[in-house]
């Protein structure tokens, strides 16, 4: 017995190095790596300026020198982007739930919120500094603004794609509208629900920082801005890297909160 | 003997007064713990019938009476099985049997109370059917033949008069199908249970039913009515019986004259 678990162990443990990596699961460290490193050779063989384009060491280089407004503004950004995200994400349920309760609501508002949804965001931000003055509640509401009509659209998806079956089965027991949505609408739509946060807190990113550019004296958006006007491009790069890393992080939470709640919508449509 | 369903000259059209015809002057009749079966051309308001009868759908003209009363909206007495067996991914097969109990009127109070003895009435459906035991698996975990005997536990569980399937083994294997036929014939036979079976597969309804309903092109109504003369219980082999395939081949004679004369 011994002689053949050895037997299957000895080849595990000559395996080469090669053999012995998991290769997908590295992929993303390496990929990013190599990014680097072809950005730093880049600049370096054509010896650009760092004022047109900074290398990765020099980026690195202004993220320790400038470290602590960095964090102050990153923080700063996350927090207006969350609130809003979280205001998107309430505000978004409901209002998916009210447009796909009916046919006629759906139909009534969705030509109101493509039209809504196509005005540029920055356009609007000049409005909401008239109403909110300068500073983080135009930032919170651009993100809340940008970010929930995905969520919106996906749930009211969900609940407007629920099988005829299932529905005249519970229709004919006596179920009203309600029932429906409760047991079979609702639960249906977290999927969609679940996947479009992924998307909309990405969006959530891209309008608090819009707004911050523009109007506010605080977060990664006006640290940007200033160090851009000082011809300060490591910083503005540095923002950049620290605004891609806030948003991977909080995508790969979205994309683990979605696993945990909806896992039976992975499985079961790997099993069709 | 009183009739359970009671359908007289009934007119139910789509879509406002230039919609569709879908049935015109329906009339037919099904007995208390009848199986009756519905065949016909594809197109002939099969689907229409089964939703008139449900009360999804409230006709423009005639009668439709359900256990003694006008249909005027649904009628929860009925349990429904379609060819899609349409389980919930989230729930598990046992609770997926349960929903109708979290719905109709009579039970869905006395379900938080009274839980142990309804599972205990769908572990006994499962095994009536040949599920045992796969109560706790998801519906994704299973077969399509296990889905759809897991569909008929939903539509059983509430003890309904009235059992509408509407071409529920059309998406089986020829052995998977015969097994289930079993499966209905013997529920038939232990549940006292009216039963209204649409199908295109005219041996299943010669196998199954009592009494077998041909309709006519759209619009639909129906054209004859037979009396399945062979004595129960049946079993299997009867569908290799001579007298069994010439009920058949009239059955399919005069649907391919329906489908002619539209």
């Amino acid at each position: 017995m011994s002689a053949v678990v050895e037997d299957i162990q000895k080849p595990e443990r000559t395996k080469p190095l090669v053999a012995r990596i998991d290769w997908v699961r590295a992929s993303p460290w390496l990929y990013t790596i190599a990014l680097f490193a072809i950005w730093e050779a880049a600049v370096r063989v054509f010896d650009l300026p760092y004022t047109i384009l900074p290398a990765p060491s020099r980026i690195f280089a202004a993220f320790y020198q400038y470290w602590s407004p960095l964090w102050k503004n990153s923080l700063q950004t996350l927090y207006t982007t969350t609130l809003g995200f979280l205001m998107a994400v309430v505000g978004g349920l409901a209002l998916g739930l009210f447009i796909g309760w009916s046919k006629v609501i759906y139909a009534g508002l969705y030509p109101l919120m493509i039209g809504f949804n196509a005005v540029p965001k920055v356009a609007v931000v000049p409005i909401l500094v008239i109403w909110f003055g300068i500073g983080a509640v135009p930032a919170m509401l651009t993100a809340f603004l940008i970010s929930f009509f995905p969520i919106v659209v996906n749930v009211a998806t969900g609940l407007a794609t629920i099988e005829p079956e299932t529905e005249d089965v519970l229709r004919a027991l006596g179920a009203k509208k309600l029932d429906i949505m409760l047991k079979v609408g609702i639960p249906r739509s977290m999927p969609y629900f679940f996947g479009s946060l992924k998307v909309a807190i990405t969006l959530a990113f891209v309008g608090s920082v819009v707004s911050e550019t523009v109007a506010s004296n605080y977060g990664l958006g006006n640290l940007m801005s200033s160090a851009q006007s000082q011809f300060n491009v490591p910083l503005v790069f540095a923002g950049l890297l620290a605004l891609a890393v806030e948003g991977i992080v909080m995508y790969s939470i979205m994309a683990w909160v979605e696993k945990r709640m909806t896992g039976w919508a992975h499985r079961s449509s790997m099993s069709h | 003997m009183t009739h359970l369903v009671s359908i007289e000259n009934v007119d139910m059209r789509y879509g406002g007064a230039s919609g569709t015809l879908a049935v015109a002057d329906l009339t037919f009749k099904v007995d208390k713990g009848e199986f009756a079966a519905v065949v016909g051309p594809s197109g002939c308001g099969k689907s229409t019938l089964m939703r008139l009868v449900t009360g999804l759908h409230i006709p423009q003209a005639g009668n439709v009476i359900v256990a003694g009363q006008h249909v005027t909206e649904p009628v929860s007495i009925v349990g429904m099985a379609f060819q899609n067996p349409s389980m919930l991914p989230w729930r598990t097969t046992l609770d997926n049997i349960l929903l109708p109990l979290e719905i109709v009127e009579k039970h869905r109070k006395r379900l938080r109370a009274h839980k142990a003895e309804y599972v205990e009435k769908a572990e006994h459906l499962l095994e009536v059917v040949g599920l045992k035991g796969f109560g706790s698996k998801y519906p994704w975990q299973l077969s399509g033949g296990m889905q759809q005997r897991a569909n008929l536990c939903r539509a059983l569980i509430h003890e309904p008069q009235l059992l509408m399937l509407d071409e529920p083994f059309g998406a089986l294997d020829a052995f998977t199908r015969e097994e289930l036929w079993c499966v209905i014939r013997d529920l038939h036979a232990e549940q006292d249970v009216t039963i209204i079976l649409v199908t295109h597969d005219l041996r299943e309804a010669v196998f199954l039913a009592d009494k077998i309903l041909v309709m006519s092109a759209r619009p639909g109504r129906v054209l004859r009515e037979h009396r399945v003369p062979f004595a129960r219980p049946r079993d299997l082999e009867i569908t290799y019986d001579k007298a069994f395939n010439d009920v058949v081949h009239e059955l399919h004679g005069e649907i391919a004259n329906a489908r002619r004369a539209a």
